[in-house]
């Protein structure tokens, strides 16, 4: 059984094509990342295994489970979380709030416990709660628990979203150019939670980022995408030495030097 | 300035943050029952009528302050819990179960109506819920067997037990322990999983969606609960005027139920009791220094709802965050006297929000 799997994804919009026929496997417990310039269809990606799109043609598996024609909240209740490129937080709540919205995926209570409060509830939200303690206490988001997100500077905010996806509990997250904006010492902080979230929480991670050093820090696995189209997969090493990637990145004529 | 000390998560979820909240509002609810010794029979009931309405906006307060979702159809529900309470009472169905039998009506209305229009977002839903009040008015117009129609329809005071409620004071007592039960629902609505999935869909639906709200589903409990509460209100508004006719639930409620929650501050339950009070009290307020004013200004035709206009004005310009924004400051300037910086509360401008995600 692979643990995540894209079988010849295809989507395009208007004449352009977007995907055309992707296809790539992430084992259990690595970090996959893909590479690509600007419009290479890297977050298109993302967004159809969230669901915001749908395929043209093509499937995407999550252990052996068709994900490619659910709807994007039952995407994520099947253990998918993600960040977004953009931050999209809830910005009026504070960071303890959104962290424990991450947590809705293990909700147990319907609106009329709710409306009572009942003692169910009650453990419900304490046990959200040292959840997302837990999470504070790996990123340290301490001194910011009570804020409002809206207040805090960007990187803090990215690492926010990060938390609540690793709220959820899920069994693969998105991180969609988790480093992009943040200073060196926050991408140097980054890299060692994304080796804890492997490690120490067993979480599959699939990448997409820009920061090629920081790609070859932590990636197990690498795609080069280009128009929609795989260039390359494998080892980090292999993929950004590999003559058309160098190409796509630096133009023809950069590697006919080079060579 | 005060600091929280936690101990424990129990602290975290509890109702009141501090010990002095929870005295503070001990207090004011032995005020509020206490109102009867002081105040004379035309202004209580006007406080009967801020609790009616407060429930009402604590509604839409949920789905437009808390869901984002805009509604200009409440009146709608409002004559739904009216007529489904008036009719019920005069089969002989006792009031106490006629009272939440008004709210679940409109709460299934709402469903049933709210289902394949919530889907639609900003003013195109504020339009279509519109549609949907014209209809049901519509409804209780021509529908004579059972409403009535415009002939009205005659409602007796409710009767809990050996009470009937026929006095000022009996039914102020009732409404402020209804306002006080809704309030209590709301509140534990808000602090638990639906309530965070509201305030979710609000701030950024395409987030929610990818924590697992299912957008469909929390918008239908939204719309649900604040029919409910709005059905519950009109329930009471019936059994307080003795008499309802159609023409009592016009676009006009609509509208002053969402100006109530404007103005009282969106996102706040506060601000629902809050936009209640001014709706009622103010122009009480206004009649009542006209007659300080000189002779031939007092004369003036249409001098209350130009001056009421004018005020709602004015909040909307040097409050944007409603009349409960201001408390928050007041409050704020206080706790932190003599340190109180003016821009504690500026928002901070966001040029470039991008669409992408």
């Amino acid at each position: 059984m692979t643990f995540f799997k894209a079988q010849e994804i295809s989507i395009s919009f208007g004449g352009l094509k977007a995907l055309d026929r992707v296809s790539f496997e992430i084992g259990q417990g690595e970090i996959f990342s893909i590479i690509g310039p600007n419009g290479a269809g890297k977050t298109t990606i993302f967004n159809c295994i969230n669901r915001f799109y749908d395929l043209d043609q093509g499937m995407l598996l999550l252990e052996d489970r068709d994900i490619s024609n659910i709807k994007p909240h039952a995407v994520a209740e099947a253990g998918i979380a993600r960040t977004f490129q953009n931050i999209e937080l809830f910005k009026n709540a504070t960071v303890l709030e959104n962290l424990i919205l991450g947590r809705h995926r293990h909700r147990r209570s319907s609106v009329l416990t709710e409306i009572f409060f009942s003692k169910s509830v009650r453990r419900q939200e304490i046990e959200c709660r040292e959840k997302a303690e837990a999470v504070i206490d790996l990123l340290d988001l301490e001194a910011y628990r009570e804020q409002r997100v809206l207040n805090l500077p960007y990187g803090v905010q990215k690492t926010v979203e990060l938390g609540r996806a690793l709220a959820m509990d899920p069994k693969l997250l998105l991180l969609d150019e988790p480093s992009s904006g943040l200073n060196v010492e926050e991408t140097e902080d980054l890299s060692f939670w994304m080796s804890d979230i492997k490690e120490d929480l067993g979480i599959t991670i699939l990448l997409v980022e820009h920061n090629m050093h920081f790609v070859q820090q932590v990636s197990d696995h690498l795609m080069a995408l280009d128009f929609g189209q795989v260039l390359a997969q494998g080892p980090p090493a292999d993929v950004l030495n590999h003559p058309e990637v160098m190409q796509a990145y630096l133009g023809e004529e950069c590697v006919a030097a080079q060579g | 300035m005060r600091f929280l000390m936690r101990t424990a998560y129990q602290q975290d979820i509890r109702l009141f943050k501090y010990g002095s909240t929870l005295g503070w509002y001990v207090a004011l609810v032995a005020g509020c029952l206490l109102m009867p010794l002081i105040l004379d029979e035309y202004l209580l009931s006007q406080m009967t009528f801020i609790c009616m309405y407060a429930i009402a906006a604590v509604g839409l307060m949920l789905l437009t302050g808390y869901t984002g979702q805009v509604s200009m159809g409440h009146a709608a529900f409002f004559a739904i819990g009216s007529y489904t309470s008036a009719i019920l009472t005069s089969k002989g169905v006792p009031f106490l179960l006629a009272l939440p039998a008004a709210g679940v009506m409109a709460a299934l209305v709402g469903v049933v109506i709210g289902r394949p229009i919530l889907h639609l977002t900003g003013m195109y839903l504020a339009i279509a819920t519109m549609g949907f009040a014209f209809i049901v008015d519509e409804v209780l117009v021509r529908w004579e067997s059972l409403t009535r129609g415009n002939m009205g329809f005659y409602v007796d005071p409710p009767v809990i037990g050996p009470w009937v409620l026929d006095t000022e004071t009996r039914f102020y007592y009732l409404s402020l322990i209804v306002l006080i039960l809704t309030l209590f629902a709301a509140r534990n609505v808000l602090r638990s999983p639906t309530g965070r999935a509201m305030i979710a869909i609000r701030d950024s639906e395409v987030a929610a969606e990818a924590m697992g709200i299912n957008l469909a589903q929390f918008k239908t409990i939204a719309f649900a609960l604040s029919a409910f509460f709005t059905g519950i209100a009109g329930s009471l508004y019936a059994h307080k005027l003795f008499f309802i006719n159609p023409e009592s639930y016009t676009i006009f409620l609509s509208v002053e139920l969402l100006a109530m929650v404007i103005i009282g501050g969106l996102g706040s339950l506060h601000g629902a009791v809050f936009g209640a009070a001014f709706f009622i009290f103010l122009p009480q307020i206004i009649i009542m220094t006209k007659d300080y004013l000189p002779t031939y200004v007092q004369n003036q035709t249409g001098l209350e709802s130009a001056f009421f206009g004018l005020l709602i004005v004015l909040v909307m310009l040097f409050e944007p965050m409603g009349i409960y924004g201001r408390w928050l400051k007041t409050r704020f300037y206080f706790e932190m006297f003599p340190l109180y910086k003016k821009d504690s509360f500026k928002r901070e401008k966001k040029y470039q929000k991008a669409e992408r995600h």
